[in-house]
């Protein structure tokens, strides 16, 4: 009762690695509330496959929800299989990965629960609260900490009074480590007919093309972004040579994603991916906190940018003064001169 | 075969276009000095709503937005551009909602205007608060099915007299292609088609729309400018709805309904960090190459 559940998303027989980075944070808010952590599994033909992919985070009771209707993903059985779970076990938290499983599956189990949910946590702590209104003194809450209004301002969300307390999280927002590959947890395999009734049913999945990443921003170790200020699809041509000459991958702002200069799945931020690279060259990029978000653990962060009062130059350790027209072209020339 | 379609649709501040002056020095948000514009994603939604009414004659699209009298511009844009009405859900009873409360209201609204709803679809996230969450609580307040992160919505089909929907929708990753029967809650995403351009001939004729509370507190429609349009056309009176309206329960709306509350909010001041500028010059870009390379950051 009242412990920390995370759920596990499946891709096949392969637990996602968002979800262990969420059962890394969960042990240690387990550990700060003096609760145990679970974890949930749903899929098809995953018993017996996915235990050493969970259990070694820490986790104490893993339950396993195996059946043929549970994978792929479909909003209604996995619904059921939460709703019904967490009638019985009252947990006091509920993490769950912020991608498109994450916040299909989430919105639905909080209205199920009339449960508080918060989307895309950046931050997520345990501290006390006193409402203000009524006066009530609340300890142990967690606080879900996200940037909000387009990234302008950092709100701390509570739920006082709601169980289970529900978050969601991006993918490399939270850092996954193993606790103990011989970490001794309960595994209980659950009777799923017992939690998902065959009403659930309801979507067919006709065809389905799930393809690895094109890129790879999240392992990268230098990143070449682009914002609004490179202007131009073309300007980010420019990006892509210098990406190439300094084996690079290029990523992208929301804003210069939105104005369809470079592809959706490039975009880093708190609504796109999270990076920690040695190198991070901002180009263009003004830098709005939800962009900030996605990248401020970089080693080395160079700001090219014509406007000296951007606020990314001050989270920045070189700042160039200088259009990415200009600036670019030479960190090319410069490069290649200097490495050989 | 017609359908009965509801598009839910927000009126939000510009989030993209935040200048200096939108917050205040107390740290709150400074509405006024941001356009309120039609939730971008919203406007996906509402031209998949179009294609079908295009493509089964018959077919209702009905706005519903929650907000306050002005976002009823919000119906005005969306009859411009081919809906057939449209209703503003507004009450200080939803004021300070948080997703979970806003679904109530926009459910509660949704059983009261249209019973028999085939389809439900709203804009994937609201530029705002960029939750995602009101489109799969809506489905689950009514018992609906859903399908969220749609690309597309590639046929629809009676099928021994049940509704079907097929949608491909964007996946991690990829792509998938779903068949859900009806009623189904859809949400879009930004990069569906964009909505068709305002019609002229709709702009001319739906430009003097109002929502009752959009008129100032002690005007009524027969003291307009125009208020033998209003007696002689009744579709220029938008429907207004309040929280007595559709039987909501008080305290599943606004504040009282909302279980998750603000403890605080901070505006974002970056700290600074010491770095060091450099001008775009060839002496200093070369300088700066060397330095990375000597430390051995690239290369």
């Amino acid at each position: 009762m009242n412990n920390v559940f995370v759920y596990c998303e499946i891709e096949g027989t392969q637990v996602q690695e968002v979800s262990q980075e969420l059962l890394t944070k969960g042990r240690k808010l387990a550990n700060t509330l003096g609760v145990q952590l679970e974890a949930v599994a749903a899929g098809s033909g995953i018993t017996g496959k996915v235990e050493s992919q969970i259990l070694p985070y820490g986790v104490d009771k893993l339950h396993i929800f195996d059946a043929e209707g549970l994978a792929p993903y479909t909003s209604k059985p996995h619904t059921a299989v939460l709703v019904n779970l967490f009638k019985q076990e009252q947990p006091q938290i509920c993490l769950m990965g912020a991608d498109v499983v994450g916040r299909d599956l989430g919105p639905r189990v909080s209205s199920a629960l009339h449960s508080g949910l918060t989307a895309d946590c950046t931050s997520l702590e345990i501290g006390p609260h006193d409402d203000k209104k009524t006066g009530k003194h609340y300890d142990n809450l967690l606080y879900q900490i996200r940037p909000a209004f387009g990234g302008n301002i950092v709100a701390t969300i509570v739920n006082p009074e709601n169980r289970p307390q529900m978050a969601t999280v991006r993918s490399g927002v939270m850092k996954a480590e193993v606790l103990d590959p011989n970490y001794k947890g309960e595994v209980v395999i659950e009777d799923v007919a017992k939690f998902v009734p065959e009403t659930e049913y309801v979507t067919k999945v006709l065809d389905r093309h799930v393809q690895a990443a094109k890129n790879n921003l999240k392992g990268a170790s230098i990143i070449v972004a682009g914002g609004y200020g490179v202007g131009s699809k073309e300007g980010f041509e420019q990006l892509y040579e210098l990406a190439k000459v300094l084996h690079a991958e290029v990523g992208a702002s929301r804003a210069a994603v939105d104005a369809g200069f470079a592809d959706h799945d490039l975009q880093i931020g708190q609504t796109g991916v999270t990076v920690r690279p040695k190198v991070y060259i901002a180009c263009g990029i003004s830098g709005a906190i939800q962009h900030v978000a996605g990248m401020k653990e970089s080693g080395i962060i160079i700001s090219i940018n014509s406007d000296e009062n951007a606020p990314i130059n001050t989270i920045a350790d070189y700042v160039i003064n200088g259009t990415v027209e200009e600036v670019v072209p030479k960190l090319i020339k410069y490069y290649k001169q200097n490495s050989k | 075969m017609s359908l009965k379609i509801v598009v839910l649709a927000k009126q939000v501040p510009d989030t993209r276009n935040v200048g200096p002056d939108a917050m205040t020095p107390e740290g709150t948000i400074n509405r006024s000095a941001l356009p309120a514009i039609f939730n971008p994603e919203d406007l996906n939604a509402l031209e998949q709503a179009l294609r079908l009414k295009d493509q089964f004659p018959g077919t209702t699209v009905t706005v519903i937005t929650m907000g306050p009298g002005r976002a009823a511009e919000v119906i005005r844009e969306a009859m411009y551009r081919g809906a057939d009405g449209g209703y503003l859900l507004t009450d200080r009873a939803f004021a300070g909602a948080d997703t979970l409360a806003t679904s109530y209201a926009l459910a509660t609204a949704i059983k009261h205007v249209c019973p028999d709803v085939d389809l439900i679809i709203g804009g994937r996230q609201a530029i705002d608060g960029d939750t995602a969450q009101v489109g799969p609580q809506v489905a689950e307040k009514l018992g609906l099915n859903q399908i969220t992160y749609v690309e597309g919505v590639k046929e629809v089909k009676e099928v021994k007299g049940v509704k079907e929907v097929i949608a491909t929708r964007h996946i991690d990753g990829g792509v998938e292609t779903v068949e859900s029967p009806l009623p189904c809650v859809l949400t879009v995403n930004g990069s569906a088609a964009p909505c068709r351009p305002r019609n002229v001939k709709r702009v001319m004729k739906y430009k003097r729309c109002l929502a009752p509370m959009e008129l100032a507190p002690d005007t009524t429609f027969a003291e307009l400018p125009y208020a033998e349009q209003y007696e002689k056309k009744p579709y220029l009176k938008l429907g207004q709805l309040t929280c007595a309206d559709v039987n909501a329960d008080l305290q599943q709306c606004g504040l009282a309904g909302s279980p998750t509350k603000v403890k605080n909010v901070e505006n974002i001041v970056f700290k600074a960090k010491e770095s060091k500028v450099l001008s775009g010059s060839d002496e200093d870009v070369n300088g700066l190459i060397k330095e990375l390379l000597n430390d051995r950051l690239i290369g």
